[in-house]
């Protein structure tokens, strides 16, 4: 709605102008903030009931997991943690690293061959033994997870935590 | 009362109890035997009241009586009084689109009957399948029916989809009925993929967490711009979908509800628009006026307005009878017993199928091993091959390219031309067969050489995978489909020969790419090919 004063305005935009039907013009604005507020409220509600489902707090189960003692993990030695889907390895001068089985491509569990690659079955990407990706539709390799020691001397893997890869967690090597 | 007094007493009275529901209360004094005789035949008549009050006129025995049952009887409305000759043909529809609705009203029924015994709980639900396979009485016949009526629903909806773009039926008015298709199109496919998790058994995990990954493979992208920390569409697709980061109780119980709820609830709507626009769009499409003007075995009638009589069907004093009503028959009994025959075919079929053939339950869920191969249902084996080259493009992106192309058909082949002919006539049927052996070569080649020589990972490992994933036998295929289109637009002059050509590209890839996904694809998706020659565990 024009604020300028009629002196101003040339035949057209006087035409064009409600002002010379301010009836109407009102009644205009008016059904104008009656459908921005039907509409406002429509979107207010659906923003607020499409938030809902929207998770803030996940469910995951025991993402944090003792394994035990270093002790259980012999030097060059190479263990499955099944129900997690992880890999722990340690090797020969000590440094131990975690490598989740689960594949990058669509979740499927990679199986660790004889040679130490791992293979997908569902669509059959090839990760090399420290996980990097070699064939297949796998948009990168498996990952790292994070290790560490709990207090009470205990090794922890953290399945929602990556590191880099090739970030061992270094332990000295006291022979058993 | 301003004309009481001229009215002799007993005819008040008999105006006076019509008003007031027979009664005439005011009039009687106690112990007055009127009310009690009134009462003791409302009573006796108490049957044939009810049904007059259901069935506002005589029995379905004139043509008369017929029009005004498919008209006031809320079933039967969604037919037109007259039906066109034309709609009437088997070859005009294939019965398609009927037999899709029966069978949703199938889905419905035992679907209802499966809810009464299974429990969406990630330890139960395995066992309550297990009950309704073994335990529960007919339970297994229910679960079989289910199942196959899905499956059946979902070719009978691609099916449809078909007959209906061949038969140029997508063209204005009805662009909107056709994007409505497309909704249900969609629908279906999503009630097949929610209802897949209920089982809880190793084929339903292991599908829906492909299925949940596919969701959040936009990553693909994201990862390659670097901006997925900061907008991360594909990871909230998935926690959307599944409530955590893994398929879990969260995930069954939001598939629960889209199953059994929301997905049934919003098909119904939209079938309820899609024949609301049929009527409104005046019938099903047809070719101008060329059939006999008097249909075998109907009365003579054009000409004669007194013999359709539907005064209360057809506005105005003179219906259009030569020009619309010509070619035409009652709906009742005409469509109303082929949908009769349709339903019970279907039906019978279904039964059939649920009889013989159980429905698969492998072991429960086992997060830790998945299954080898871990296969989804056959018309989502197409999309599993191309998933097998990039996630983000086979699961994603050539999806809505081709979701999004189709239902912009109607908007770029306005070309005005006789609906109801299958391919547009002769030139069309041409177009369609140079395109079907052009697509099945192209395609089988692309997979042939993609099983013998592998994809760029095989040749250069350190490709970055934002190029596998613009760059893929999917989307190579895709562009391909795309350019032939248009140059048979431009070698035909005409933009609905070039529809012909995008939809059969489609239709014939799908069925090349499902039945290789499905026949020779084994354990790590390699290729065999036949399935006995999978290696043996
Ligand atoms: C739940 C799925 C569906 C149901 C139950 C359904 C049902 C029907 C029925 C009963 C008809 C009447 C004619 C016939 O039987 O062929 C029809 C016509 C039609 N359908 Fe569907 N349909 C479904 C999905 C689709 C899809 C996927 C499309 C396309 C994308 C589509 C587009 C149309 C169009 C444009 C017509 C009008 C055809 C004409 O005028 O000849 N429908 N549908
Ligand atoms: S999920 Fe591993 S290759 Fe597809």
């Amino acid at each position: 709605m024009s604020d300028s004063p009629p002196e101003t305005q040339t035949a057209e935009s006087l035409e064009a102008s409600p002002r010379f039907a301010p009836a109407e013009s009102r009644r205009d604005w008016l059904g104008l903030v009656a459908i921005c507020s039907a509409l406002g409220t429509f979107v207010v509600a659906l923003i607020g009931a499409l938030r809902l489902p929207m998770p803030s707090v996940f469910p995951e189960s025991q993402s944090r997991m003792k394994l035990g003692k270093p002790d259980a993990f012999p030097l060059g030695s190479t263990t499955n943690l099944k129900e997690a889907s992880v890999w722990i390895v340690r090797e020969e001068d000590g440094g131990m690293y975690a490598l989740s089985a689960v594949c990058t491509h669509l979740g499927c569990v990679a199986m660790r061959e004889e040679d130490g690659s791992f293979l997908c079955p569902c669509h059959g990407s090839v990760f090399e033994a420290d996980g990097a990706v070699v064939a297949g539709p796998a948009p990168g390799g498996l990952p790292w997870l994070e290790l560490s020691v709990s207090a009470d001397g205990q090794i922890v893997v953290d399945k929602t935590r990556t590191v880099a890869p090739g970030t061992r967690l270094m332990l000295e090597t006291k022979p058993v | 009362m301003p004309d009481a007094p001229t009215k002799p007493p007993a005819q008040q009275d008999e105006t006076r109890r019509e008003r007031v529901g027979g009664e005439g209360r005011h009039e009687r004094r106690a112990g007055d035997p009127g009310a009690i005789r009134d009462y003791t035949r409302n009573l006796l008549r108490a049957p044939r009241a009810i049904r007059d009050s259901i069935v506002r006129h005589g029995a379905p025995t004139s043509d008369r009586a017929r029009s005004q049952t498919v008209t006031s009887n809320f079933f039967l409305h969604i037919l037109s009084v007259r039906i066109h000759l034309h709609s009437l043909r088997f070859s005009t529809t294939l019965g398609l689109g009927v037999i899709t609705m029966v069978l949703f009203i199938i889905l419905v029924i035992t679907g209802v009957l499966l809810m009464i015994y299974y429990k969406p709980d990630v330890n139960e639900a395995y066992n309550s399948m297990q009950d309704i396979m073994y335990v529960v009485p007919t339970g297994r016949f229910m679960r079989n029916i289910h199942r196959w009526s899905a499956h059946g629903m979902v070719a009978c909806v691609i099916l449809h989809m078909a007959r209906v773009f061949y038969t140029s039926a997508y063209k204005k008015p009805r662009e909107i009925n056709w994007v409505l298709g497309m909704m249900l199109f969609v629908l279906t496919l999503f009630l097949s993929f929610t209802g897949y998790l209920l089982p809880w058994d190793q084929l339903a995990f292991w599908a829906i967490t492909i299925g949940a990954n596919i969701a959040q493979s936009p990553r693909e992208i994201t990862d390659a711009l670097g901006i997925t920390q900061s907008f991360d569409v594909g990871g909230a697709q998935k926690e959307l979908l599944l409530g955590a980061h893994y398929v879990g109780q969260e995930a069954l119980t939001r598939f629960y509800v889209l199953h059994c709820v929301v997905l049934p609830l919003a098909t119904a709507l939209v079938i309820a628009l899609h024949f609301w626009r049929i009527r409104k769009d005046g019938g099903l499409a047809r070719p101008a006026e060329r059939i006999p003007a008097t249909p075998p075995g109907e009365r003579k009638a054009a000409g004669s307005s007194k013999t359709w009589g539907l005064m209360a069907v057809v506005p105005g004093k003179t219906p259009a009878v030569d020009k619309e009503l010509a070619n035409t028959v009652p709906a009742y009994p005409n469509a109303l017993y082929a949908i009769a025959a349709l339903s019970m075919l279907t039906v019978m079929v279904m039964l059939i199928l649920g009889y013989f053939f159980d429905a698969p339950l492998t072991e429960m869920a086992n997060p830790a091993v998945p299954e080898n191969p871990a296969k989804a249902p056959w018309y989502f084996l197409g999309l599993q091959e191309l998933v097998s080259y990039s996630a983000f493009a086979g699961g994603v992106g050539i999806p809505a390219i081709v979701v999004i192309g189709l239902a912009l058909i109607p908007y770029l082949d306005r070309e005005k031309e006789e609906p109801g002919r299958w391919f547009s006539g002769r030139d069309g049927r041409r177009v369609a067969i140079y395109t079907a052996i052009f697509t099945a070569v192209v395609t089988i080649v692309m997979l042939a050489l993609t099983v013998r020589y592998g994809w760029l990972r095989n040749w250069y490992p350190d490709i970055p995978q934002i190029v596998i994933t613009l760059f893929n036998p999917g989307t190579v295929l895709v562009a391909i489909f795309a350019l032939w289109s248009v140059a048979t637009v431009r070698r035909t002059q005409s933009t609905r020969y070039g529809a012909i050509a995008l939809f059969t590209c489609f239709i014939i890839a799908f069925v090349i790419m499902t039945y290789f996904a499905t026949v020779h694809r084994g354990p790590n998706w390699e290729f065999y090919w036949t399935t006995s020659d999978w290696p043996t565990h």
